[in-house]
């Protein structure tokens, strides 16, 4: 298994490089794995690599089902 | 921090928990496995347990690189960390996996081997470039999601023509090892598989197709958070009372099901098959691992370094294999907090912090009665 | 009579030698321009073989001995100078012990530079004189190089614990309320941040700091429902509740939602794959009281801006397997364990 955590994207850097944080901690990453990215994106980050971006929209309907269940 | 704290949240989780137990059938008992060790990790980390009605039950599975990497591929790695002008970069995680004779990286890095630990494949893709006199060595482990940084290492090494760097591939692949545990003569009964999070981002949904299709088993994709683990549960849940078997998934905010396609290729391109891989508690699986191609060889440590892997018995005493196919849980195995601790690992699941005996020792033992004094005469 | 002329130090460009350990006259310079300058006080000054210091009257005699050997040398919110004053002072103070005396013992490497060495004795200096206790006798040996990783301190503190009072890890009885001073991890993960390995970056400065003066308000408001005191530095949190769990015999029950964690502490434990209940802290301290006391202790360690962030986590229980169990924010149940072996950081 894989710890990987989420992290935004905050500066892109050259040769599939960026700049991410997590609550302030920041990190230079490789997004060489993403097809594209942008600042501001949220990506799962293993290894000093971006492997996913975060779907914003699935993510909000994950908190609504959950949501659901708990009426 | 965004998208990780709204999935730890504590209320929702006793409605979700609410939700199970409303929903399973009393009548009957849920065996469900979670195979990644991140889940078991989270599990036992946020004591799910006890927010899961007892007939309910989650079994431990193998998905913990660092537990199923044979003691034959940890003595290699040493051999060859012992060689004059290597140095081994390795994920922390190894430094204290047990190979024979009790020896590991960490002791070996004691009597003098140049081990070092990198967080990232590209610092050691930065030790090659800032020492150009020494053979660096890569120690590749880990599942679907690991391989691609791997890969993109080496890339960058053939681009940069670095001479010095190369890579020791132990890559290994989820579906055969679920495979695996689905074919087990002697198995457990599960019900349903709780799927990798971060193994899918990177291979998508489809590769699991085959448990619902060849052996009637649900599988439900879940993120490594606790109400994501509590999630999926409820939809295993729910599949089993319907009578239905699909792969579902729940972490669709990371996972799509055609996973990361740049990374597939990268993968592809730079990796093939072997035809058979050992897993420690698990045996020899086929087309279970991965190795470089032949147009990479001189990137290959196995190839540039004739590493041999001789075979290497495990500890006959330990009940891994079968803990690690769910067959038994970690107090049924005499070593269990005995000999056998995360100080003194002995076998493969005390090894990580995700290996299900650590998890469960490290977490959950206070759920068990009273243990006897350690036992004599099991040496590891 | 002719004097001979010698150069004052090269405290820019300058290396310590071998011959700065040998006992001649370039010792005694380094002694001289480093070290006497940056300590300066009444005892050191003496410059004897040994410190003749005063006694206090009545109570009982503290002693500790402590070694440093922090890579890197120099971290945010500190360095290993000021954090050998820190730690020692804090080894005496936890037994209630009014700080009095330290000495230092440096172990330099060949080659290490003078304006570092210069750089870590003033930042000593500056932590014992604004603890109040002074740097009394020191030594320095200077070892070939690549025998030392820079620099080691050693250091010895002596203080006095006044009569009366008695805190000591065996006295946690069930029912007592368990208490910390403030939020956990920030000196571990500002070490972590600053060494080049781990590549990331946070603006969190290591909490190194010398607690006798809360530690001072703590006697004064509690007196003897005090039991003990310990501060969580290597092994973290988890380390000194399970010690305290063992020397007592009982066991200890926490929440988890009550331990005070930065956002940026938290967010490099995930990154790494650590546990913040493991990672060290150096200003920090859990203190066991009887539970009439607790509210007062925790008003008057409130008051002191080392106590600023006090809060209770939890209550002393009676557990024959002497375990550390912690409700999750979560809502479950776990054990809070020893750390096994060193902390590494994992990526799964």
């Amino acid at each position: 298994m894989c710890l990987a955590v989420p992290a935004e994207v905050t500066e892109l850097l050259a040769d599939d490089m960026a700049r991410v944080s997590l609550d302030g901690v920041t990190k230079t990453i490789s997004v060489a794995l993403l097809d594209e990215v942008a600042v501001g994106d949220y990506v799962i980050l293993h290894v000093g690599h971006a492997l996913a971006r975060i779907d914003a929209e699935e993510a909000r309907r994950t908190l609504a089902l959950l949501a659901e269940v708990g009426r | 921090m965004k998208y990780v704290d709204e999935y730890r949240d504590g209320a929702l989780a006793r409605a979700v928990a609410s939700a199970i137990r409303a929903e399973a059938d009393p009548a009957r008992t849920y065996r469900f496995m979670e195979f990644c060790g991140g889940h078991t990790h989270a599990i036992a980390r946020y004591g799910l347990e006890d927010l899961l009605p007892a007939n309910v039950r989650m079994i431990h599975g193998p998905g913990c690189p660092v537990c199923v990497l044979p003691v034959s591929r940890v003595d290699a790695a040493i051999r060859l960390a012992s060689q004059p002008g290597v140095t081994l970069a390795t994920y922390g995680d190894l430094m204290r996996v047990p190979g024979s004779k009790g020896m590991s990286l960490q002791k070996a890095k004691a009597v003098g081997a140049d081990i070092r630990m990198v967080y990232s494949t590209l610092d050691a893709l930065r030790i090659a470039e800032q020492e150009p006199g020494r053979e660096v060595v890569f120690f590749a482990i880990g599942f679907e999601t690991t391989t691609p940084p791997t890969a993109v290492a080496l890339r960058m090494a053939e681009t940069k023509r670095l001479g010095n760097f190369s890579v020791f591939c132990n890559h290994v692949m989820t579906p055969a090892a679920m495979r695996a545990i689905l074919t087990t003569p002697d198995g457990v009964p599960l019900d349903g598989f709780v799927g990798p999070a971060h193994v899918s981002t990177v291979i998508g949904t489809a590769p699991y197709a085959f448990c619902a299709a060849e052996f009637g088993r649900p599988v439900v994709i879940a993120g490594f958070e606790p109400l994501d683990v509590m999630q999926a549960v409820l939809m295993l849940v729910r599949q089993v009372n319907a009578g239905r078997c699909a792969v579902e998934n729940q972490y669709a905010r990371a996972v799509t099901p055609e996973g990361n396609r740049k990374a597939q290729a990268l993968v592809a391109e730079l990796f093939e098959l072997r035809d058979a891989f050992e897993w420690r508690g698990l045996g020899v699986l086929p087309n279970s691992a991965l190795k470089l191609r032949p147009s990479f060889a001189r990137f290959d440590a196995e190839a540039r370094f004739g590493v041999e892997t001789l075979t290497a018995a495990d500890n006959p005493a330990c009940d891994c294999g079968a803990i690690l196919r769910g067959m038994k849980r970690p107090p049924d195995c005499r070593l269990f907090g005995r000999t056998c601790t995360p100080e003194n690992p002995i076998g493969a699941c005390m090894v990580s912090s995700e290996g299900a005996c650590a998890a469960h020792w490290t977490y959950g033992r206070f759920r068990e009665p009273v243990r006897a004094v350690p036992i004599e005469g099991v040496l590891p | 009579m002719l004097t001979p002329r010698y150069g004052r130090l090269d405290l820019k460009a300058g290396r310590v030698e071998m011959t700065h350990g040998a006992g001649g006259r370039a010792m005694a310079q380094l002694i001289g321009e480093i070290f006497r300058p940056a300590l300066a006080n009444e005892f050191l000054s003496q410059g004897n073989d040994q410190a003749i210091v005063p006694l206090p009257a009545g109570g009982r005699l503290a002693m500790t001995t402590d070694g440093y050997v922090v890579s890197p040398l120099f971290f945010p919110g500190g360095d290993i100078g000021s954090l050998a004053v820190h730690g020692t002072i804090n080894d005496l103070a936890m037994a209630g012990a009014t700080p009095l005396y330290l000495t230092a013992n440096f172990v330099i490497e060949e080659g290490f530079a003078l304006a570092d060495l210069a750089r870590i004795a003033t930042s000593m200096g500056a932590a014992a004189r604004e603890a109040g206790v002074p740097v009394v006798a020191g030594d320095t040996k200077v070892v070939e190089r690549g025998k030392a990783d820079g620099l080691y301190i050693s250091t010895a503190g002596v203080g006095v614990v006044p009569s009366g009072l008695d805190l000591s890890g065996d006295r946690a009885r069930p029912g007592d309320a368990i208490l910390l001073s403030g939020a956990i991890g920030d000196h571990g993960v500002a070490i972590m941040s600053s060494r080049e390995n781990l590549t990331f970056e946070t603006a969190v400065l290591s909490d190194s700091a010398a607690l006798h003066g809360l530690v001072a308000a703590m006697v004064a408001a509690a007196g003897p429902h005090l039991k003990l005191m310990r501060d969580p530095t290597r092994g973290g949190l988890a380390a000194t509740l399970n010690e305290i769990a063992r020397q007592s015999s009982v066991g200890l029950q926490i929440e988890e939602a009550a331990i005070p964690v930065r956002p940026q502490v938290a967010a490099a434990c995930e990154l790494l794959g650590l546990d913040p209940l493991n990672v060290a802290n150096e200003g920090k301290l859990v203190a066991v009281v009887e539970p009439q006391a607790a509210e007062p202790l925790l008003a008057a360690m409130r008051a002191h801006p080392l106590g600023r962030d006090a809060v209770r986590i939890g209550t002393v229980t009676r557990d024959d397997q002497h375990f550390v169990q912690m409700t999750t924010a979560f809502g479950g149940k776990r054990i809070v364990d020893w750390l096994a072996g060193e902390q590494l950081p994992r990526i799964c």
